[in-house]
């Protein structure tokens, strides 16, 4: 089951992930990715055909809260941490452009 | 009073409330020992040192005027620093988030405040709770007080040193693997992780959704039962938060403990173990069984450990943990955008993805990376089924594993770690093996049941040994009456030298 590790693998997921890699940290990735998947193909040894996977431990299902109006956070507030802001907008680079 | 430092949260709290001693007098000898030990230990992040004082002023005002203090009056708390709190900053000990002010508190913040605790300062981590040493915090290691060349276990290493070396009366940690069982251990200290959904995760910053939860690392089973019943019961603001009723813990501590059933978990008996370890684990099932209960063996198959012959101790459990725990982390730090708030790169980008990939990469550590890394790759199309759909299959086995014991035992008995404390730097070059400092402790995160490390005796080498005792769900009675019953038995955990003995 152990897939294969490779760099181009390895840029592909980091570019996923929004994380931009050196080429020295590409090298890195690839071979302790590759050793920590090695060591979860220990999974692959038990036979789960017959289970139900398990998301999470509490015995609760989709709470819902009811659906009424309350105040939510001030704009100021919610903009205090922003690392660049205008008037009341979070400001960041050209998001669609040419290419 | 020379000694208050040396006072129980449970013995100042009592001292506060006759008059003998001032809140303000409590935080001020809290605030001095940090001035003088916190330079060599680096437990704290930040100290709030005025709010501090104003609070516990606060508290001394109250007692004058004949009002009541609440549960935790005037005593000195510290928090992991991945829980927010609206004042000061809460870091995660990450630079993505050095400058980060959270807008509210916490839940569990929150709680202890109303109860009269008295907030000392933000305790340091590894990363977004990622490791078990507190050597992968962005900002500086903490140090173990038994010994200052160790780590003090992690994440929560900060809470735990703090709380051995008499830094605070009581600290919060969480515990997404083993975050507050394991420090706990390796700093000589009581650390409880809470059922899962019994602490609102409301404010504690989400590394493993599934997993985290918040507890008490305090000096005592006393203390640490104290602290949970403040911050235990149910919050509307986290869905997984349980509406169950609280008990109080304390006085459930003295109710007397009859038919106890311990079972020894015998895939934890492994070979790997230190004799030392497995030595303080017999005194303790010999400990329940002076005290009349019946200790038999019971069997945890998918928890086992098996020593390779590379020396890598090999676990369904630890597998199963990291591709949960990764899936979730890459997920829940997908947030970290440098847009909302934290860290923006100062280099000019030339798109939107360009700015994301750039913030993150100055941002996060390397074990955080790896982490998002490895849960990304987990859960993308074509390797859902074979990484993250199989370990969730796992999971259910493995709690299965604990339904069946729990048929049979009231508690289960083991090591909380494979070895006491290590040095620093001794696995920072091999991940693999650092996971594996939490090879006992995983698999109660899997199945949300509660746990707790007691002290149980010093290695040759003088450094804490710690046992873990688990439960069932919701069983945190029993689970720390059985606790308080091994440290009845054992005798009072002893403070790190550099702690002071007076």
């Amino acid at each position: 089951m152990a897939a294969s590790i490779d760099e181009k693998l390895v840029r592909h997921v980091a570019l996923l992930a929004r994380i931009q890699v050196s080429d020295q940290e590409v090298a890195q990735f690839t071979k302790i990715l590759g050793d920590i998947l090695a060591y979860v193909d220990k999974l692959q040894e038990l036979d789960t055909s017959l289970v139900e996977p398990m998301a999470h431990a509490a015995d609760v299902h989709t709470v819902l809260a009811e659906d009424l109006p309350q105040p939510s956070l001030p704009s100021e507030q919610a903009l205090a941490n922003a690392p660049d802001r205008q008037d009341d907008l979070y400001r960041v680079p050209k998001v669609i452009g040419e290419m | 009073m020379a000694s208050l430092r040396q006072l129980s949260a449970l013995g100042l709290r009592k001292a506060i409330a006759a008059g003998e001693v001032s809140a303000l007098e409590a935080a001020r000898e809290y605030l001095g020992a940090i001035d003088e030990l916190d330079g060599q230990l680096h437990c704290f992040n930040q100290v709030h040192r005025d709010r501090a004082l104003e609070r516990a002023g606060a508290i001394d005002r109250k007692r004058a005027a004949g009002e009541p203090l609440g549960p935790l009056g005037g005593l000195p708390l510290a928090i992991k620093d991945n829980i927010c709190t609206a004042y000061g900053k809460t870091t995660c000990s990450s630079k993505i988030l050095a400058d980060f002010h959270s807008p509210y508190d916490a839940t569990a913040v929150s709680r202890l405040e109303a109860a009269g605790a008295v907030v000392l300062g933000k305790t340091n981590l590894d990363e977004f709770a990622m490791g078990s040493s507190t050597e992968n915090s962005g900002f500086a290691p903490t140090r173990n007080p038994w010994d200052v060349s160790r780590v003090p276990g992690g994440s929560s290493g900060g809470s735990a040193a703090a709380a051995a070396a008499r830094l605070c009366a009581a600290a919060l940690g969480s515990d997404t693997g083993g975050s507050i069982r394991q420090p706990a251990s390796f700093c000589g200290v009581v650390g409880l992780k809470p059922t899962y959904g019994r602490v609102s995760r409301y404010g504690l910053v989400a590394y493993g959704s599934s997993l985290d939860q918040i507890g008490p690392i305090a000096r005592n089973v006393g203390d640490a039962a104290l602290l949970l019943s403040v911050i235990a019961g149910h919050d509307g603001s986290d869905s997984t938060s349980l509406d169950r009723p609280v008990p109080d813990y304390l006085a459930e501590l003295d109710k007397p403990l009859k038919n106890l059933r311990v079972g020894l978990v015998s895939e934890f008996h492994s070979q790997s173990l230190w004799p030392e370890i497995r030595q303080a684990v017999d005194r303790c099932a010999e400990a329940f069984g002076a005290a009349g209960a019946a200790v038999t063996e019971v069997s945890l198959p998918h928890s086992r450990i098996d020593a390779g012959p590379d020396g890598i101790l090999s676990s369904y459990a630890v597998a199963c943990y990291y591709v949960v725990a990764m899936a979730e982390a890459s997920s829940n730090l997908a947030r970290y955008d440098g847009v909302h708030y934290g860290h923006r790169t100062a280099k000019p980008v030339k798109d939107i993805i360009e700015l994301y990939c750039r913030s993150r990469a100055e941002g996060f550590g390397q074990e955080v990376k790896r982490r998002i890394m490895l849960g990304t790759y987990a859960l993308s199309a074509g390797y859902y089924e074979a990484y993250y759909l199989k370990a969730l299959k796992v999971r259910r086995l493995i709690k299965n594993d604990f339904d069946a014991a729990f048929a049979k035992c009231d508690v289960l008995l083991g090591p909380t770690t494979p070895e006491t404390a290590f040095p620093l730097g001794a696995k920072t070059a091999d991940p693999l093996t650092m996971y594996l400092s939490d090879v006992y402790t995983i698999s109660a995160n899997l199945a949300g049941l509660p746990g707790i490390s007691v002290p149980a005796g010093l290695s040759r080498e003088n450094l804490p040994i710690g046992v873990q005792l688990l439960s069932g769900a919701f069983n945190e009675p029993v689970l720390l009456r059985a606790a308080r019953l091994l440290e009845v038995a054992l005798g009072p955990a002893p403070a790190p030298p550099l702690a002071g003995s007076n």
